[in-house]
């Protein structure tokens, strides 16, 4: 026994200690058991890889058994393997290093213990997540971050934006767990039990399936709850409003750990997407074009944030592209080295805003020489994410793409020019913000230490986090991918991020003012991406509207007013009419009274008399 | 049948006398206090009705009801009496059309 369960629990009793007592106590108190935590898991994590490397074997605990109805059963049981190993890093590591920088975020902002407990209780859902050994269990972290992420999505709640936004973000998750609870189910349906490795040894015994059968059927569900819970089309619309929550959330949930949880899970359920080509072809699909549609919004959009969002999600669909052409260990490569560069974007971000307090790229400008830990910082996650030769995001990216060609030369080409477009909006951002005159600011000061030193940590790791070859040490997990290295294809994808940087410099520091007259000459097209595509118009016409006017109409005034309501009035009035008649008796007159006590007891005495009573 | 030589019947007769009287008194009379008075008739009608019957059939019920009857209407004299006083107070008079609702 290598005591798993402590991991998840060092957050859990964090959260509880802060979210009971966090308002009597100081912030430095608050901020000693909140980082305490998070440290402790870490450290716990490391000792117990280091008891287990190299960890060629899937090691299981199981410590209670937690449903038990007739056939099923149901345990809290952890499990270790390599890929549950990487996220554990990923959680913990990046997780531990965003909880130092929101002490310095964080610093001067009200409901500061409120805030450490929700994170600590996301750590502790994330980790369950992460090393649950069944589908029951998973889905618990899997609901649970859900939840924290709504919370803190929300954190600033006397803003009805935010709240809107947490709100539509468990909405729109609702959706994608719908399919997630019914694919659980079908699984149990199928195979009569909910453990990882019972499922996963049937489904292996199983022929490969040719067309949509019950398997694919599964897998396609599970990819719906993997489209809400990691932001895929359809239901990507969730996390550009989730930036409404403080930025280390958006880092920590909306960028490095929650919204990978999709991933995890396609990797997790690899076996069953092996057997189901259907629904490994749907996850290429999706993730492909995911990538692409957020890529070219990326482009377009003026909040720093918002523009870091799209990236995420663009990101998260290169990642499903790697699943999807079959090279899970890719996918998770990604996820990884995205871990580091996409939460220093965030951080990044967050230093600048706090330098500024400003999110719009228009009103920046000119904060190189002001901040220039954050400009170096950030340069190293713009390096890092646009796949320029010898950083962590070149390793990941190029091996995804290599089996996107090896799956089908469209996707490579169209993964190719998706990275053209990450390069370019994420120079764009950091050129407009680092780059010419300032506009329209006056006093901007760099972050104090406990913000840039996880800041220069994550930089650091996103240059030197392609050389931990995640995807051959889970290679034994997964199926062989037979994708050649191609000099060629990888020359070309990289002089496709060059060229995204090498514009981004061209229409934002060589020739200022080209960006503007390019995006008037393209007119309608430009509109309609800076627009989003209308997509949350759309879904407001055609599922909101429907929905509210429906209840509004049918439900609320037909139903309720018109139904309900009329047959409990109906009642109620008659009720009223016949007391108006029996009224009428009660006149107050005591000898009428008296004259109705009179012939009653007349005519029950007649009639006892007439049935013949009285013996 | 009773050794006086006074019949059943005589007792009976004469309480139904006395409860109609009682009764056309409380319907027909608009003093209230007239109308305790027939309510105190009608009572003690139904008195004599037991007290003659349990004589007559040698059971000793009717006659323990009849106790029961003169304490309630012992208590129902003491109630009564203050209520009627209390209407009085309030309304100056003892006119049973005037006492129609309970308000005011």
């Amino acid at each position: 026994m290598q005591q798993l369960w402590l991991i998840p629990l060092f957050p859990l009793a964090g959260f509880l200690a802060n979210g009971l007592l966090g308002r009597r106590v100081s912030k430095r108190v608050v901020t000693a058991i909140a980082v305490g935590a998070v440290a402790a898991s870490f450290l716990w994590t490391l000792k117990v890889l280091g008891a287990l490397w190299p960890l060629e074997e899937p090691h299981l605990e199981r410590y209670f058994t937690w449903i038990q109805a007739g056939q099923v059963r149901i345990g809290y049981d952890l499990a270790l393997d390599r890929l549950s190993a990487v996220m554990l890093m990923v959680v913990t590591g990046v997780g531990l290093l965003i909880h130092i920088y929101s002490v310095g975020y964080m610093a001067h902002e009200g409901g500061y213990y409120r805030f450490f407990s929700y994170l600590n209780l996301f750590m502790f859902f994330m980790l369950t997540l992460v090393l649950a050994a069944n589908f029951l269990l998973l889905f618990v972290g899997w609901e649970g971050v859900g939840l924290c992420s709504y919370l803190l999505i929300g954190f600033w709640f006397l803003r009805e934006s935010a709240t809107n936004a947490g709100n539509k973000a468990f909405i729109v998750n609702r959706v994608g767990d719908f399919g997630f609870s019914l694919a659980i189910y079908l699984i149990f349906l199928t195979f009569g039990s909910l453990d990882f490795t019972r499922v996963f040894g049937a489904v292996s015994e199983r022929p490969a399936e040719e067309g949509l059968g019950r398997l694919a059927v599964i897998g396609l569900l599970l990819l719906v709850g993997a489209t809400g819970k990691s932001a895929q089309i359809p239901l990507y619309v969730w996390l550009p409003d989730a930036m409404e929550g403080p930025t280390p959330v958006s880092a920590l949930i909306h960028a490095a750990t929650m919204v990978t949880a999709g991933v995890y899970m396609v990797a997790r359920c690899s076996v069953i997407y092996v057997h189901a080509p259907v629904a490994l072809e749907a996850v290429a699909v999706v993730g492909l074009l995911t990538a692409f549609f957020a890529a070219t919004i990326g482009m377009t959009q003026f909040d720093i944030k918002k523009v870091f969002a799209y990236s995420t999600i663009s990101q998260l669909g290169y990642m499903f592209l790697g699943a999807g052409t079959g090279a899970f260990g890719a996918g998770i490569f990604h996820l990884w080295t995205h871990a580091f560069f996409k939460a220093l974007l965030f951080l990044g971000a967050g230093s600048v805003i706090h330098a500024l307090g400003e999110q719009d790229l228009r009103k920046m400008g000119g904060l190189r020489r002001k901040t220039p830990i954050t400009f170096w910082t950030l340069l190293c996650a713009g390096l890092s994410i646009s796949g320029v030769p010898l950083t962590a995001g070149f390793f990941s990216k190029d091996e995804i793409l290599l089996a996107a060609h090896h799956h089908a030369p469209w996707m490579y080409w169209l993964g190719t020019l998706t990275a053209a477009m990450t390069a370019f909006y994420v120079f764009r951002a950091i050129f407009l913000t680092f780059f010419g005159e300032p506009r329209g600011w006056e006093h901007a000061h760099e972050s104090p230490p406990v913000m840039t030193l996880p800041l220069a940590a994550l930089a650091v790791l996103s240059v030197i986090g392609g050389y931990f070859n995640v995807s051959a040490w889970l290679a034994p997990l997964f199926p062989e991918v037979e994708a050649g290295h191609d000099a060629r294809l990888v020359a070309i994808s990289v002089g496709a991020g060059l060229g995204g940087i090498a514009l981004a410099w061209l229409f934002y520091v060589a020739r200022p003012g080209l960006a503007e007259r390019t995006a008037a000459r393209l007119g309608a097209g430009y509109r309609l991406v800076y627009n989003k595509y209308f997509v949350d118009e759309v879904y407001q016409a055609a599922f909101l509207r429907p929905v509210v006017e429906g209840s509004r109409r049918l439900l609320w005034r037909t139903v309720d007013v018109g139904w309900i309501d009329g047959a409990v009035n109906d009642i109620g009035s008659r009720a009223c009419s016949i007391g108006g008649v029996l009224r009428l008796i009660q006149s107050g007159n005591i000898r009428s009274y008296a004259t109705w006590v009179l012939l009653g007891s007349v005519v029950t005495l007649l009639a006892v008399g007439l049935a013949g009573g009285g013996r | 049948m009773s050794a006086a030589g006074v019949p059943l019947s005589w007792y009976l007769v004469l309480g139904a006398v006395m409860f109609v009287l009682g009764a056309a008194g409380f319907l027909l009379r608009r003093n209230i206090i007239t109308m305790f008075m027939s309510v105190e008739l009608m009572l003690n009608a139904v008195n004599l009705s037991f007290v003659a019957l349990a004589y007559h059939l040698g059971r000793v019920d009717g006659l323990v009801l009849a106790f029961f009857v003169m304490v309630v209407a012992a208590a129902e004299a003491a109630v009564g009496l203050a209520i009627i006083l209390t209407v009085f107070r309030n309304r100056t008079s003892l006119q049973i059309d005037e006492v129609q609702s309970l308000r005011n």
